[in-house]
C-alpha cells in the first residue's frame, strides 16, 4: 500500500495533481456549505459549465486556459446572482440556460477548430495530465486567497447565509458578501475543473456539504466536517483511481457518494438513538 | 427631534401600492404597534424600517442619531432555517456582528453578551442545541435573544408572535415589555391586536391607508380600535 503510494507520488504530473486537487476539495468544500443552505448549489454547477465554454473559446484561441476561464466565469457569477436575486426572471431558469447556452457555444467552438476530440473528452470528464507547472503555482495562489478571505469573513458568510434579511436590517452589507461567495465559487470552480471535468466538478461544492449536515448540526461542525471529509474523499479518490485506472474526476464523485450514504445512515441512527433516549426520559 | 418620523409615505409591495398617506412620529422610549388585517402592508412598513425597502414617495428621517447599526430586527422566519444547522449560540452572536464593523472575529465582550441575553430568554440548557430541533416558541427566543444582541436603541419585531401557544407569547410581551421598561424603543407588528394594545404606548391601524395613529387608550375609544378590538376591551 506504502510502496503503491510512493510509487505514485514520484511522478510529478501526480504529485501536482493530488496539490491541486486536494486545494480544490477543500475551497470547494468551506464554500459548498453557505451555497447549499443559501439554495445556490445550482449556481456551481452553472458556473463550471460557463467554465467549459471559455476553456473551449481559450484553447480555440491558443490563450492560456486559465487566465482566460477566470475572468469570464467570475464574470458570470455575479450575473447569476444578479438574475437570482432578480424576482422576475427565475434564477433556476436563468442558470439552466446560461450552462446549457455555454455548453452550446464551447461544443461549436471546438468543432469548428480543432475538431471534436480528446481535448473535448477532458475537459467534459477532467483528467490529470492537464495541469501545468504555471497551472500549480497559480492554483497554490488562488486556493491561499481562497481560504484567507474564507476564514476572514467566516462569521459575516454565517450570518449572511443564516439570514440575509437581519444582516442588511442591522447594517451587514449582504450583496458584499453574496458577491464575494460567487467569485470565490467562480475562482475553485475553474481551478478545478480541469482536473475533475466541467460536469463532475460541481459535486465537489455540494457532496461533502450535505453529507456533513446528516450527523452535524451547527454550522461550524458542518464546515469542518465538510472539508475534512472532501480532502479525504479527494485522497481516496485519487488514488482508487491510480490503482484501477479509472478517471479521476468520476472517481472521486463516487467516494462522495459512498460516504454520503455512510453518514446518511450513521446520522439516522444517531437520530434514533437521540429519539429513544428522550422517549424515555 | 423623534426617533422615527414618517411624512406622507407611500409603500409599494411587488409594484403594486399597498400603503398612501402614512404620517406618524416615534419618540425614544415609545412602543409601537402597527396593526391591521393581513396584506394592509404592516410587514412592508418593518421593511422600510429596516431599511430593506425603500419608500415610493414622501419622507422617512430618523433622528436621535439613530444609526442602522444600533437596529435589532426579529424578522418572520424563512424557508431556509428549517434545516439550517446552527447552535443557538451561533445564531444569537451573529447578532453581536453589526458591532463589529470589519473586525473579522468576536471579542470576549460579544461572548458575554450573547451568553447574556441567552440567559434572559432562558435559553441557557438549549445553547449548544441545534436551531432546527427547537420548537417554534424557542426559535423564536433565539431570534430575539439574536435581536436584542443587536439592538443599541430601536428594536423592530415582525410578527414576534407567530405560531406561538398562550403561553409562550405571555412570556414574550412580559420580556417585551420589560425591555422597553429599560429604555429600547419598540416597534413591532401583530396580529393580535387585542394584547397587543395591552403592552404598547402606540398604536398605528393601516388598512390601505392610515385608520389610526396616537397612544393606545385613544385607540381603545376610536371608531377603528372599536371596530378591530370587537368591544374585547371595555377602557
Amino acid at each position: 500500500m506504502l510502496e503503491l503510494l510512493s510509487e505514485m507520488l514520484s511522478f510529478s504530473f501526480l504529485l501536482r495533481a493530488v496539490a491541486v486537487g486536494a486545494l480544490v476539495a477543500l475551497c470547494a468544500s468551506l464554500l459548498g456549505v453557505s451555497l447549499v443552505l443559501k439554495r445556490y448549489s445550482m449556481i456551481g454547477d452553472g458556473l463550471s459549465h460557463v467554465g467549459f465554454g471559455s476553456l473551449a473559446v481559450a484553447t480555440a484561441m491558443g490563450a492560456a486556459p486559465l487566465q482566460v476561464a477566470i475572468p469570464v466565469v467570475v464574470a458570470a457569477a455575479f450575473l447569476l446572482l444578479r438574475l437570482s436575486e432578480n424576482s422576475k426572471i427565475r434564477g433556476d431558469a436563468a442558470i439552466a440556460l446560461i450552462s446549457s447556452g455555454s455548453i452550446a457555444i464551447g461544443v461549436m467552438v471546438i468543432s469548428l477548430t480543432s475538431g471534436m476530440n480528446v481535448d473535448v473528452y477532458n475537459y467534459l470528464f477532467g483528467s490529470i495530465l492537464t495541469l501545468s507547472r504555471g497551472d500549480v503555482l497559480i492554483s497554490i495562489v488562488l486556493s491561499a486567497v481562497v481560504l484567507v478571505l474564507y476564514i476572514l469573513f467566516y462569521t459575516k458568510i454565517f450570518a449572511v447565509t443564516f439570514d440575509e434579511n437581519f444582516a442588511r436590517a442591522t447594517g451587514i452589507r449582504a450583496g458584499i458578501y453574496n458577491m464575494l461567495l460567487a467569485v470565490l465559487t467562480a475562482v475553485t470552480v475553474v481551478l478545478g475543473m480541469r482536473l475533475m471535468g466541467s460536469l463532475l466538478i460541481s459535486s465537489l461544492i455540494i457532496f461533502p456539504a450535505l453529507t456533513s449536515m446528516r450527523i452535524f448540526k451547527n454550522f461550524r461542525s458542518v464546515v469542518i466536517s465538510a472539508a475534512v471529509t472532501s480532502v479525504l474523499c479527494f485522497f481516496i479518490g485519487i488514488f482508487t483511481s491510480y490503482i484501477y485506472d479509472t478517471p479521476v474526476g468520476a472517481t472521486v464523485v463516487c467516494v462522495n457518494i459512498l460516504v454520503f450514504f455512510i453518514f446518511g445512515a450513521v446520522g439516522l441512527i444517531m437520530s434514533r438513538i437521540r429519539r429513544k433516549k428522550y422517549a424515555g426520559l | 427631534m423623534a426617533l422615527i418620523t414618517c411624512r406622507g409615505v407611500s409603500l409599494s409591495y411587488d409594484g403594486n401600492p399597498v400603503i398612501m398617506d402614512l404620517n406618524f412620529k416615534v419618540n425614544t422610549g415609545d412602543s409601537l404597534c402597527i396593526v391591521g388585517e393581513n396584506g394592509s402592508g404592516k410587514s412592508t412598513l418593518v421593511k422600510v424600517l429596516a431599511s430593506l425597502k425603500n419608500i415610493d414617495s414622501g419622507e422617512l428621517t430618523f433622528g436621535d442619531g439613530l444609526k442602522q447599526r444600533e437596529i435589532g430586527y426579529l424578522p418572520q422566519k424563512t424557508d431556509a432555517q428549517k434545516d439550517f444547522p446552527a447552535s443557538v449560540r451561533e445564531v444569537v452572536l451573529s447578532g453581536c456582528l453589526n458591532a463589529r464593523g470589519i473586525l473579522p472575529f468576536y471579542s470576549k465582550a460579544d461572548r458575554a453578551k450573547a451568553r447574556e441575553n441567552i440567559a434572559a430568554l432562558g435559553l441557557t440548557p438549549l445553547v449548544r442545541r441545534s436551531f432546527r430541533e427547537l420548537s417554534g416558541g424557542q426559535q423564536q427566543r433565539v431570534l430575539l435573544a439574536r435581536a436584542l444582541c443587536s439592538a443599541k436603541k430601536l428594536l423592530l419585531l415582525d410578527e414576534p408572535f407567530a405560531g406561538l401557544d398562550p403561553i409562550a407569547s405571555a412570556d414574550l410581551y412580559h420580556i417585551i415589555k420589560t425591555l422597553n421598561e429599560s429604555g429600547i424603543t419598540i416597534i413591532m407588528v401583530s396580529h393580535d391586536v387585542k394584547s397587543a394594545v395591552f403592552c404598547a404606548s402606540h398604536i398605528l391601524h393601516l388598512h390601505t391607508h392610515q385608520l389610526y395613529f396616537g397612544d393606545t387608550a385613544g385607540y381603545i375609544k376610536s371608531e377603528a380600535g372599536k371596530r378591530f378590538l370587537g368591544g374585547a376591551i371595555n377602557a
